[in-house]
């Protein structure tokens, strides 16, 4: 897509847990993969595939097996404050404010710039009033939006988005989902995302990256050239939806295509 | 309603043993097991002697002093061994084999370890020991266990945005800890408390312990009795403290997990 050098390169990477007493277990099989600067990647799979494991060893937290992940140009070998995670059920701190917490990460010279930037981030997640609230008493999508904002707030250029919007209740999904649209606009970050919700990844994707089961390998990478927002009865959008079902191994009625079954219909993509 | 239930339900548990207290101690003298009444007169007593109040404040000082420096000692401790593999092995063996030492057994120890002591009263010393010895093993666990229970997704934000060493300690570990450790202590301080009294029993010329074993020798066994009402009561006190503490240190946030 881009001449420059991609922002991210996965190259043959391969991950085997150890397992007590038996073989080791592989999780992810020689998983290639290179993200441009500014792309927002969706990454799909079956769950307990091994997303999540990827998404931990690129952003530092795990060492692969084999292979490696690179950086703009530099292999990834700890965490690192320019590429943030964030977390399935969010981990914002729960003994920390709403303004404490999305300031956690700053380092600015000046106490009076992090609160600044604080507030900057308070209003673009539309949090305003709710400094001085503990996370405790917001709702899981308030959290969410926070653990978005403390992220945000150190100015990453790459985010690691672990099924953030997972544990929300349908409507807030759909709202927040916009949102991320109009902040990644806004930012420009690269952007890996991991959902099991397919709907979800054809929305927001540039490029979606489709997952085998365990060990996991990359099955297909499909580009979605729709405008954002994407209407959910385009023709385009509904097929490159049925062929990420059919390589995951799914029929429009939710069947497992592998199954024996005399009244299956095959969808008819490719 | 619920609560008018629950406080009638608690006193008519409470009422139904001071009867049968009543019944089998009846027409017993001072010198037998007393009944209720015998108690209540001798607890009336001790008040007026004016030494109760000294006795008390003998053995909150103790146990207090016992306890701070329990907690000084095995909070760091009981960080340092959930947080660092080598500490653990290093001490988790020797706090394993100390634990299950009753701190009683420790008292003539105790008592040739300060009793050449002069800047400070030796039997006083020792009791401080035996309730530091009663506290600082549950303290060290809870402390441990705390670390060790941290949700690692706390410390890989930390780990994220590059914090370690001190503030990764002040910052994350010992907050996320905290709920876990204050439990600890409250747990702890009540084993102090029941601790105490076995350890005045001993060697102190002063405080609840003393006066229970006094009563004792002089065959008052009403104020035996009234020094354990007095004993239960300061407990539960101690503990509802400590539980205010807790509560208000924990108000807004709630518990660690979600
Ligand atoms: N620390 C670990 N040790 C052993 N196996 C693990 C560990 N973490 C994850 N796994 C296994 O690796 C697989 C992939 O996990 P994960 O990456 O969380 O899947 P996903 O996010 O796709 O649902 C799962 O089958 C899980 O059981
Ligand atoms: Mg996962």
């Amino acid at each position: 897509m881009s001449v420059a050098r991609p922002k991210i390169e996965i190259e043959n990477l391969s991950l085997d847990f150890a397992a007590d007493g038996g073989s080791p277990i592989s999780v992810l099989h020689e998983i290639d993969l290179s993200v441009s600067e500014g792309e927002f990647i969706c990454i799909v799979g079956p769950s307990g595939c091994g997303k999540s494991t990827l998404l931990n060893i690129a952003c530092g937290f795990l060492e692969p097996t084999h292979g490696q992940v690179r950086i703009d140009g530099v292999p990834v070998e700890r965490p690192d404050r320019r590429r943030v995670f964030i977390f399935q059920n969010t981990a914002v701190f729960p003994w920390l404010s709403v303004e404490q917490n999305i300031g956690f990460g700053l380092r600015s010279s000046t106490a009076d710039e992090n609160a600044a930037t604080v507030q900057r981030y308070i209003e673009m997640i539309g949090l305003a009033g709710f400094e001085k609230a503990y996370p405790r008493e917001l709702s899981g999508g308030m959290n969410q939006r926070v653990e978005i904002a403390r992220a945000l707030a150190s100015n990453p250029d790459v985010l690691f988005m672990d099924e953030p919007l997972g544990a929300l209740d349908y409507l807030t999904r759909l709202k927040m989902r916009a949102d991320l649209i109009e902040i990644w606009r806004q930012e420009r970050k690269t952007i890996l995302f991991v959902t099991h919700d397919v709907d979800e990844s054809v929305q927001l994707a540039d490029r979606i990256v489709v997952m085998s089961k365990r060990p996991a390998s990359v099955k297909a990478v499909i580009p979605v050239d729709l405008p954002r927002p994407r209407s959910l009865d385009d023709p385009e959008y509904l097929r490159i939806r049925d062929e990420i079902f059919h390589l995951m191994g799914i029929d429009h009625f939710g069947r497992n295509e592998d199954a024996p079954s005399d009244s299956r219909a095959r969808p008819s993509a490719e | 309603m619920r609560r008018v239930r629950k406080f009638l339900l608690g006193l008519a548990g409470i009422g139904l043993f001071v009867l049968c207290w009543q019944l089998a101690t009846w027409g017993n003298g001072r010198t037998d097991v007393p009944g209720p009444w015998l108690a209540l007169s001798g607890l009336r007593d001790l008040a007026r002697e004016g030494l109760l109040w000294r006795y008390i404040i003998a053995s909150v000082f103790r146990v207090m002093w016992g306890f701070a420096l329990a907690v000084l000692a095995g909070v760091p401790l009981g960080l340092a061994i959930g947080w660092s593999g080598w500490v653990r092995d290093l001490l988790n063996p020797l706090v394993q084999l100390l634990r299950p030492i009753s701190p009683i057994a420790w008292l003539p120890i105790a008592v040739l370890m300060f009793g050449g002591v002069r800047w400070w009263e030796p039997s006083d010393l020792s009791a401080i020991f035996l309730i530091f010895l009663a506290s600082i093993f549950p303290i060290i666990t809870a402390a441990t266990s705390a670390v060790e229970g941290i949700d690692a997704k706390y410390l890989r934000v930390a780990t994220n945005f590059e914090i370690g060493g001190m503030a990764m300690l002040f910052q994350v570990i010992l907050p996320a800890a905290l709920p876990q450790i204050l439990t600890g202590l409250r747990l702890a301080l009540g084993i102090a408390w029941v601790v105490l009294v076995a350890a005045e029993m001993l060697g102190v010329q002063s405080g609840l312990g003393f006066q229970i074993n006094d009563s004792r020798n002089n065959l008052r066994y009403d104020l035996v009795v009234a020094a354990m009402i007095v004993i239960s009561i300061i407990g539960i006190c101690l503990d509802s403290a400590m539980a205010r503490i807790e509560s208000s240190a924990l108000s807004r946030r709630g518990t660690a997990k979600r």
